[in-house]
């Protein structure tokens, strides 16, 4: 029996779930203070801004939003397989697709600001 | 008789009287009467398996064994499982107690309420009543050789292969499987996907991979690097959280999967890399 190629899509999969666990609920929580009016002054749209207008910035920003896209489309895929939704390729090709076409397009809005 | 603790092997005589008379008094008893149901099939005479219930005196102590072994004894000396230390070291009274994957010598009666309903081990074919066709699973432990495999054979004379405290612990927990099988009958991969390797036997390729003393693990991963093996695993983690023994066998497979992947970086991106 050959050996698998899932590491392709795992790596990512495990880095994004990294990413996941210890930036979203940061994220999560900071956006809703801001949409509240309770915004740090370190994290107003000014500062904000100036970070993802720095090319640095925009790295950071695209690794967290497209590994964390990555990861929730293999584990959305892994819970289809649970539940007995075997048209295993089918799934996998839709949602990878969905995390790379939100990648791309986070990667046009970042290079825009 | 109803203060003694539980015992290795249940009472084959009915209790005595005094015992009896006070049956179903609450707070003054340690008795109690439960009922179970519990599937029974047999392949000779049934079609199709049913449930046959049983009313059961038991004292408070006792665990779920003891009261189908009441039932043996006294009541219907048909019924068929297996068991043999009733200390959750031998593996062999795995059944499903109210669908959930237990050893029956270490699922307590004063932890159930109602009917107690008693099936074979989901997962895997039934032979007779409780008792389950183990042979995939045996299978499978075959395919992951799981025992040393040294790099070099040394001759006796040289002595022991020696192994540092530190060395131990690194695969100790893995070694504590006692091939219960709950996990297979937890894990709902494997339900789905029959050829899966399985928690069990790819814990146990883990178990040797991470022994300093061996040198097998190239052979393990063409077992366990496919499909079948650790890539089939979605991590439910089911058959840590029903495994007796604290073996986390989910554990194993992530930790597998990490150096499986890192194998293949090094395979198929690394110009002449060799895992
Ligand atoms: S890993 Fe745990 S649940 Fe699975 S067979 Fe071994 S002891 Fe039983
Ligand atoms: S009888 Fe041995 S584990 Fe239950």
């Amino acid at each position: 029996m050959a050996k698998s190629h899932k590491p392709v899509v795992w790596f990512p999969f495990a880095a994004g779930g990294t990413v996941i666990a210890f930036f979203i609920p940061v994220i999560v929580l900071l956006t809703l203070m801001a949409a509240l009016g309770h915004a740090p002054a370190g994290l107003d749209y000014a500062n904000l801004h100036a970070f993802a207008a720095n090319g640095l910035g925009k790295l950071i920003i695209f690794g967290v939003v497209s590994l964390s896209m990555w990861s929730s489309a293999h584990r959305l895929r892994c819970t289809f397989y649970d539940f007995g939704v075997r048209a295993d390729t089918a799934v996998a090709t839709i949602l990878y697709l969905a995390a790379i076409i939100g990648s791309i397009l986070a990667a046009i809005y970042l290079l825009r600001i | 008789m109803s203060n003694s603790p539980p015992r290795s092997h249940p009472p084959l005589a009915a209790p005595p009287e005094g015992a009896a008379a006070s049956l179903g008094r609450p707070g003054g008893s340690s008795e109690r009467t439960v009922t179970l149901e519990v599937l029974r099939y047999d392949p000779d005479t049934d079609s199709e398996a049913r449930f046959q219930r049983y009313e059961v005196v038991c004292q408070e102590e006792w665990v779920v064994l003891d009261a189908l072994n009441k039932v043996k004894a006294d009541i219907d000396p048909t019924l068929n499982y297996r068991w043999s230390c009733h200390m959750a070291v031998c593996g062999s009274c795995g059944m499903m107690i109210n669908g959930e994957p237990k050893l029956s010598c270490h699922a307590f009666l004063r932890n159930y309420e109602g009917v107690i309903r008693i099936e074979p081990l989901a997962n895997f074919p039934i032979e007779r009543d409780l008792v389950v066709a183990p042979d995939d699973f045996m299978d499978k432990l075959k395919r992951v050789k799981p025992y040393l495999i040294p790099k070099q054979e040394k001759p006796i004379s040289e002595g022991e292969y020696k192994q540092t405290p530190a060395q131990l612990m690194k695969y100790r927990q893995y070694s504590m499987c006692i091939n219960c099988m709950l996990c297979y009958a937890a894990c709902p991969q494997y339900g789905l996907t029959p050829s899966f390797i399985g928690p069990a036997a790819l814990t146990l390729a883990h178990r040797y991979n991470q022994d300093s003393r061996d040198g097998g693990r190239k052979e393990r991963q063409e077992v366990a690097a496919t499909h079948e093996g650790v890539w089939e695993c979605t991590f439910v983690g089911a058959c840590s959280e029903v495994c007796p023994a604290h073996v986390d066998p989910a554990s194993a497979l992530q930790q597998m999967k990490i150096t499986s992947s890192i194998d293949w970086i090094v395979e198929h991106l690394i110009p002449g890399g060799k895992p």
